[in-house]
């Protein structure tokens, strides 16, 4: 399905990620916004709120963030597009809930503007070390889908994507962005709706009475149950059999846990995204995600001025990790290096993954900025050592 | 269909349309209040001939949030504390549901206290059950912001000391267009209350006391839920619209009951449609739910 | 000029981020070049210091911020005092001339003043300083071509007031082609200093 003319802002804008990622979310239809406040991702909230009156949308501040999650899981169940966005603390309260979403399958799409932690830390200022909790930290065991742009122009399109995602494999998705990419303005242009493809939501096309919210079958997405048409079903966030039904046992504990595990793995050729440059033949490999991916090219463009056989992944997904890729790549080269904002956190997901195959190294930061291109250059130095 | 000789018996169960009889039996303890209340709302679903095809029902955690997984109805069970802004998001979405929120006291007014004044300010067309069993009673009985000064709980071994919640002066002061108490004994009246909060536009706000039996009732020695029934039948005073501050409630004393505010205010997705016509003119298409891009 | 590192600095409620995202506007949208514009988030409340930067450049910018300001636009001493070190040796100040007190600089810099504030208040209406700085350094350098700058001025500003904005932009550019004219360099700014 195409995206809605009327939704879609055609043309080239001088636009910061958070408005292009406010944009990219009318464009793929989102219609329900709950969001409470907080720097460096309010400007999402406040775009959305300047534009959904005229569109049919309702955007509702709500009390906190808890209540924002719960909100958009409510309004998604209504049959809904809905979003949330926020940052650091925000996220920490929204994970209880982003579990819910997960364990009810629920689409929706959530938007994390990284700054600088932990605790209240840098509200102003950027930071990649949500990253783990965005893998972990809702409780118990799931599988999760992160995506990370590195531009403005990106973040109106991978907000696109989020949803897209998010409906496909009926879960709520992350955008893992950052303060730096959320403030920064750029040109962005925004294709004509024709030109935007959209994933639908799926539902049932059986009758109210045959049909319940899990049919999971191994391979396909269930389709979803609408409400208000009859079909009268249950969802819980306990453990729950096919039938939405709580059922409080180890067995099926085991096919409820495996279902929400397997459709993101099974699937992460699909869902996997990466951008490669000069990877063949390369000595060493710079992996990086979002604004770090940026900041770490003329680094790299530096090394391979000085005959270093070097080449680059950008994980525009970064969870699920692309480990598959990782593995094969760790067996030809001799050195990975990790750039992120943080002290290695997705550098302990590619050092697995690498498996004592190559060197690795992390070019770590506590945030507040973006790394200096001749730091992550000393470290490829001192690893082609 | 043939039309054979109708048998004496019905095998049907008399709230089988409205409630899942493959869920049943509960997992309440015998003389637990709930599926008094639960009969109460069936009834009122049943009496008030609403299609019950466009009735959402969204519970909490609890005793009392298991609710939803019994009613026949699109049901919801989410969170601790997290089913009123659940239900927010639902309704704002479909504003064609009634959507009902059926929780506990500790569900509703401590984890979720924050949710149920916002809301409550917003005027949502939500209608809240509030099942007060004064008791934190599925994790075994801990004391809650609703336990009368010196009742026992598992975590005030000697008796609580902290002031409770007046929950009709607290749901009415955050802004509900109707609060009404009753007691899992008051079925019929309770039932009337149900069938108005069902056709009220705006949020609704009915607190049930309700026996447990298991916990409360045995840590006090107050006897069994029978018991407790008959403290409620000794002890309840009717008193419709009388002044909220009056209807605290202390241990093992007289409760008030009644209707204590039915009031007419326009409702949260009235006044955004108000206030954006004034703004926008008659270009503004009045929200009334769904996408916007479909229908749905 | 292959990539161009600009910082706009003053203080809140002077129009510093407007400035900035009307350069950066100016640039991608109307010369088809890349710019990215970043600005210091701080806790800053209106009347302190605050700053944008602007990177032009003909090819993608991948470093957001400005390491060493090839303009830097200064609308008050505090802003100026904060960033001057962090210019470029050949770097160009832009400065309002009334409210900046610039020190002795580097042997390949240039400055340039305008007194933005008094022709903005000329116009009647001291907010569009900032309209005039940016029509001033459309005039004495040469990042964003003028057309570019003026087309990204009427596209930005508040609607109802694009008449007056770019009253304050071409005045602001009338004050630095003139200043240019009469060969006014570094010297002369310090001899009038």
């Amino acid at each position: 399905m195409k995206a809605k003319p009327e939704n879609v802002l055609t043309g080239s804008h001088y636009l910061d990620g958070n408005h292009a990622s406010a944009e990219g979310a009318i464009a793929a239809g989102c219609r329900f916004f709950g969001g409470y406040p907080i720097t460096p991702s309010t400007e999402i909230a406040e775009r959305i709120s300047q534009r959904f009156p005229r569109i049919g949308g309702i955007f509702v501040q709500m009390e906190d963030e808890l209540a924002s999650m719960a909100a958009i899981l409510g309004a998604s169940n209504g049959g809904v597009k809905s979003m949330s966005c926020t940052s650091g603390p925000g996220f920490s309260l929204m994970m209880e809930n982003f579990g819910l979403g997960i364990m009810m399958e629920t689409p929706c799409v959530l938007v994390n503007v990284q700054r600088g932690g932990p605790s209240t830390g840098l509200p102003t200022l950027p930071g990649q070390a949500d990253m783990m909790q965005a893998r972990w930290g809702s409780h118990g065991d799931y599988e999760v889908i992160a995506l990370a742009p590195d531009s403005p122009q990106e973040s109106f399109e991978l907000t696109i994507h989020a949803f897209n995602l998010s409906e496909k494999y009926r879960m709520p998705v992350l955008i893992m962005t950052d303060e730096c990419v959320g403030h920064m303005t750029e040109k962005v242009v925004i294709p004509s709706a024709d030109e935007i493809d959209l994933v639908e939501r799926k539902y049932t096309d059986k009758k109210p009475g045959e049909a319940w919210p899990y049919e999971w079958n191994g391979k396909s997405i269930p389709p979803m149950l609408p409400v208000g048409k009859g079909y009268k079903f249950h969802i819980t966030g306990l453990t729950h059999d096919e039938k939405g039904y709580p059922v409080i046992n180890a067995e099926a504990q085991e096919k409820n846990v495996r279902q929400l595990i397997d459709k993101v793995k099974k699937n992460a050729d699909d869902i996997i995204w990466l951008e490669e440059w000069d990877t063949d033949g390369a000595d060493i490999i710079v992996m990086s995600y979002g604004i770090s991916s940026r900041v770490a090219r003329p680094a790299i463009a530096k090394a391979r001025a000085d005959g270093i056989k070097i080449g680059q992944i950008r994980m525009i997904t970064v969870w699920p990790f692309p480990e598959k890729r990782i593995r094969e790549l760790a067996g030809k080269v001799k050195a990975m290096v990790m750039v992120e904002l943080n002290h290695g956190q997705v550098y302990l997901e590619m050092d697995r993954c690498a498996a004592g195959q190559c060197v690795t190294a992390v070019v770590g930061h506590s945030g507040g900025t973006v790394h200096k291109p001749d730091d992550i250059y000393k470290v490829i130095k001192d690893v082609v050592k | 269909m043939s039309t054979s000789v109708e048998p004496a018996v019905k095998k049907e169960h008399p709230m089988e349309k409205i409630l899942r009889m493959d869920r049943i039996p509960h997992i309440w303890c015998p003389t637990c209040g709930l599926g008094t209340v639960v009969t109460a709302l069936a009834t009122a679903l049943d009496e008030s001939e609403i299609d019950l095809n466009k009735v959402a029902i969204v519970s909490g955690i609890g005793c009392t949030g298991r609710v939803a997984g019994y009613m026949k109805l699109d049901s919801f069970h989410t969170t601790h504390g997290r089913a009123i802004p659940f239900a927010f998001g639902m309704h704002v979405a479909r504003p064609d549901l009634k959507t009902i929120v059926f929780s506990g006291d500790g569900d509703l007014v401590s984890i979720g206290g924050n949710h149920l004044i916002h809301t409550a300010r917003r005027n949502a067309d939500l209608m809240v059950i509030c099942v007060n069993n004064f008791i934190y009673a599925m994790t075994g009985g801990q004391v809650a912001p609703t336990t009368p000064i010196t009742a026992k709980s598992s975590t005030s071994p000697f008796g609580n000391f902290e002031h409770p919640f007046n929950l009709p002066l607290l749901a009415a002061s955050s802004g509900a267009v109707y609060v009404a108490r009753w007691t899992a004994l008051h079925i019929r009246r309770l039932t009337k209350a149900f069938k108005e909060a069902l056709n009220k536009r705006g949020f609704s706000f009915v607190e049930v006391i309700a026996p447990c039996s298991t916990l409360y009732a045995r840590r006090n020695k107050l006897g069994t839920g029978l018991d407790l029934m008959k403290f409620y039948h000794d002890n309840c005073v009717i008193k419709h619209g009388c002044d909220l501050k009056e209807v605290d409630i202390d241990y093992q004393s007289k409760i008030i009951v009644g209707k204590f505010v039915d009031i007419e205010k326009p409702t949260y997705i009235d006044c955004l449609n108000k206030g954006y016509k004034q703004v926008f003119g008659d270009k503004y298409k009045p929200y009334g739910g769904g996408d916007g891009n479909n229908g749905n | 000029m292959a990539t161009t590192e600009i910082r706009i600095t003053g203080f809140g409620g002077q129009g510093v981020i407007l400035c900035g995202y009307v350069i950066g506007k100016a640039a991608s949208i109307y010369n088809n070049q890349h710019a990215t514009m970043t600005q210091s988030f701080g806790p800053e409340a209106r009347g302190s210091a605050c700053s944008a930067q602007v990177i032009t450049s003909d090819e993608r910018v991948l470093y957001p911020y400005v390491t060493a300001a090839d303009i830097l636009i200064a609308m008050s001493n505090d802003g100026y005092t904060m960033h001057k070190d962090s210019m470029d040796e050949k770097g160009i100040l832009v400065y309002e001339k009334d409210l900046v007190t610039p020190k002795k600089l580097g042997k390949d810099m240039k400055a340039y003043g305008v007194p933005a504030t008094r022709i903005a208040e000329e116009l009647g209406r001291k907010i569009v300083l900032n309209i005039v700085m940016l029509g001033f350094m459309g005039a004495v350098t040469d990042v964003v071509p003028m057309e570019a700058l003026r087309k990204a001025v009427q596209s930005s500003v508040p609607e109802g007031t694009e008449e007056l904005n770019l009253k304050a932009f071409d005045r602001g550019c009338e004050y630095g082609l003139d200043l240019k004219g009469k060969g006014a360099t570094k010297t002369q700014e310090k001899a009038a200093l």
